[in-house]
């Protein structure tokens, strides 16, 4: 083994604060954390702070004051006057737009941060070989960046970062451009390589599908702060603060009132405020009579223009379509139920169900699609 | 035509663009990468000759390298001469006159370099140097190119300087532009007109380079 695995299994901890002040006012970074081996998200809208707090922990931002330290090596530490330059800090970062180097073939991009460790040249061929072989891009080595595709492009920035044996790795939205089944490609073999080297990994996202995908833990980052910390069932699914709840891209957004807990199914039943609509939602801590926000993403609902049967979803419920407004490739329908609901649909559904305002039509919400938030 | 005055100036135009290549280099990373406040008062100085009459910067050069200066008298008692009306006080002045041809498209070239690319360099452990000779350098080519085509052409062309600097000395400082005049002035306008098209077709193929060099992406080679 080399001896860049002396140090592994080490912690990240941060305790920064990083003040900007622009023409929009003020925004300042201030945040606190540990974070174990294992991937961690960062959740946020962007402007949150998310690349900021990266750029600070890699070096490429000076905070105003805090620490960070990896195990026993501190980075910062602006009591004792210690930064430890950005080539020295011996992180992985992989940048939103990646940044390879667009006039190096892919092995030279791999290979780049070798160089100064490993002065053997067949050692560092043997390295490159194997992190190409492990993100399954060997047969791309000889091509430039500009010559292989977006999701190719990204495992040539991962291999790139990993292949330098980082005590940590951040990745600022590395996936938010691929396909979902691109996606989960490059997330296995992320994984894959982690259960091996078992290092802190800070991930940062907008996107509420990779949350779930992903992190054994999630800090949600808002305004500089973070405002949430845990798992991601726990922090996405728990009652919360309907700031959140926005910034997570709800269209319905709801104030209820908790009418029935089942605690034995699970389930609660709430009724929405001003109307006579009960949805079946997922048990949350509430008391029966305390009031709510149910969040309902357009994407998540179904509709129909016959009532359906034979049915796992507990929410079908009648309605009248008010307007379709097509919106790109999507057709976004609001559909009055004792409530205005938007709904999502395809162009082809559209067509194909022939749908006119003033069509009666049900609406089929599954349980685990109502998202239950603090109210206020 | 002066063939003795047509290699001279090629010789020193070679001369000047090539040390022009190795100081203009560094200028213009700092220009391109310092934050110091009072970059600013650096950046008009090395803009100066671009605006500058060349009597003027020739006079002053003339008064650095004559025998009252320190400069000049540390020079003589080295030497056992004055740089005043020599080969080496001519690329002296010419490299003073030419430098911000090659250090703006330089700076120019690097200051266009993806930041995130450096970023990227330094996250992946290169020192400054590394980073700069294989991802900025690398990246600014074209830049390069320009700024040392540049520095030549203007050096080939260039006459008060010389003339205040070099004075006319056959074999020593006489220069093509020098050679030019003196056939003018003996009404010797065959001659002139010759050696005055080599200079415009010397000029002319330095311009396509930098502009060939220079062509946006995507753009069809003419051969092609």
């Amino acid at each position: 083994m080399d001896e860049a695995n002396v140090d592994r299994q080490d912690t990240l901890t941060a305790q920064l604060r990083k003040r900007f002040a622009n023409a929009g006012g003020d925004f300042t970074l201030d945040v606190t954390f540990t974070i174990n081996p294992g991937i961690t998200i960062v959740f946020g809208p962007s402007g949150a702070g998310k690349t900021t707090l990266l750029d600070c922990i890699a070096g490429l931002t000076i905070p105003d004051s805090g620490k960070i330290t990896v195990g026993e090596r501190i980075l910062f530490d602006h009591t004792r006057g210690t930064n430890t330059p950005v080539q020295s800090r011996r992180l992985g970062y992989v940048f939103q737009d990646l940044a390879l180097f667009p006039h190096l073939t892919v092995r030279k991009n791999v290979e780049y941060g070798l160089a100064g460790f490993d002065k053997e040249k067949m050692e560092r061929r043997k390295k490159s070989d194997t992190i190409l072989e492990s993100f399954r891009i060997s047969h791309l080595r000889d091509r430039k960046p500009a010559e292989i595709s977006g999701g190719e492009r990204q495992r040539v920035a991962l291999a790139r970062a990993l292949v330098t044996d980082p005590c940590v790795l951040l990745l600022d939205e590395p996936l938010a451009a691929l396909d979902a089944a691109t996606k989960s490609k490059i997330i296995d073999d992320l994984r894959s390589w982690n259960a091996a080297h078992g290092i802190p990994i800070l991930y940062v996202t907008h996107n509420r599908e990779e949350v779930f995908a992903l992190g054994d833990r999630v800090l949600v980052l808002e305004n500089g702060r973070i405002i949430a910390d845990g798992t991601p069932h726990g922090v996405m699914a728990a009652p919360r603060r309907e700031s959140l709840a926005q910034l997570i891209g709800f269209e319905n957004i709801f104030h209820a009132v908790v009418t029935a807990a089942h605690e034995d199914r699970g389930t609660m039943t709430c009724r929405i405020a001003d109307s006579n609509l009960e949805l079946d939602t997922p048990l949350v801590r509430a008391e029966t009579g305390s009031a709510l926000l149910i969040g309902i993403r357009a994407g998540d609902i179904l509709l129909a223009t016959v009532q359906p049967v034979g049915l796992s979803a507990r929410n079908i419920i009648p309605g009248r379509l008010l307007s379709l407004e097509q919106r790109d490739v999507i057709v976004a329908a609001r559909v009055n139920c004792g409530v205005e609901m938007e709904v999502h649909l395809t162009l082809a559904a559209r067509d194909s169900l022939q749908l006119k305002p003033g069509r009666e039509v049900w609406l089929i919400v599954k349980t685990h699609s109502c998202h239950l938030m603090a109210a206020g | 035509m002066d063939w003795q005055a047509f290699w001279l100036t090629i010789r020193l135009a070679v001369i000047v663009a090539a040390v022009l290549a190795v100081i203009g280099l560094p200028i213009a990373y700092w220009i391109a990468y310092s934050r110091w406040r009072w970059k600013f008062l650096a950046e008009a100085l090395v803009a100066l000759p671009i605006v500058l009459p060349p009597t003027v910067l020739g006079f002053y050069v003339l008064v650095a390298l004559g025998s009252r200066s320190p400069l000049g008298r540390a020079w003589q008692s080295l030497t056992g001469h004055t740089l005043a009306f020599t080969f080496g006080g001519l690329v002296i002045g010419s490299i003073i006159y030419s430098l911000p041809f090659a250090v703006q498209p330089f700076a120019a070239s690097f200051a266009l370099v993806d930041p995130k690319l450096i970023a990227a360099s330094s996250t992946l452990g290169a020192s400054k140097l590394k980073t700069f000779s294989r991802v900025i350098l690398p990246l600014s080519l074209p830049g390069l190119v320009t700024g040392v085509a540049l520095s030549f052409a203007h050096t080939l062309g260039e006459f008060g300087v010389v003339l205040m600097v070099g004075g006319n000395i056959p074999g020593v400082t006489r220069t093509v532009s020098i050679d030019i005049y003196d056939q003018v002035q003996a009404l010797n306008y065959t001659s002139a007109n010759q050696t005055a098209l080599v200079l415009l077709a010397i000029s002319f193929a330095a311009l396509c380079l930098v502009y060939g060099v220079n062509r946006k992406v995507g753009a069809v080679w003419p051969w092609k």
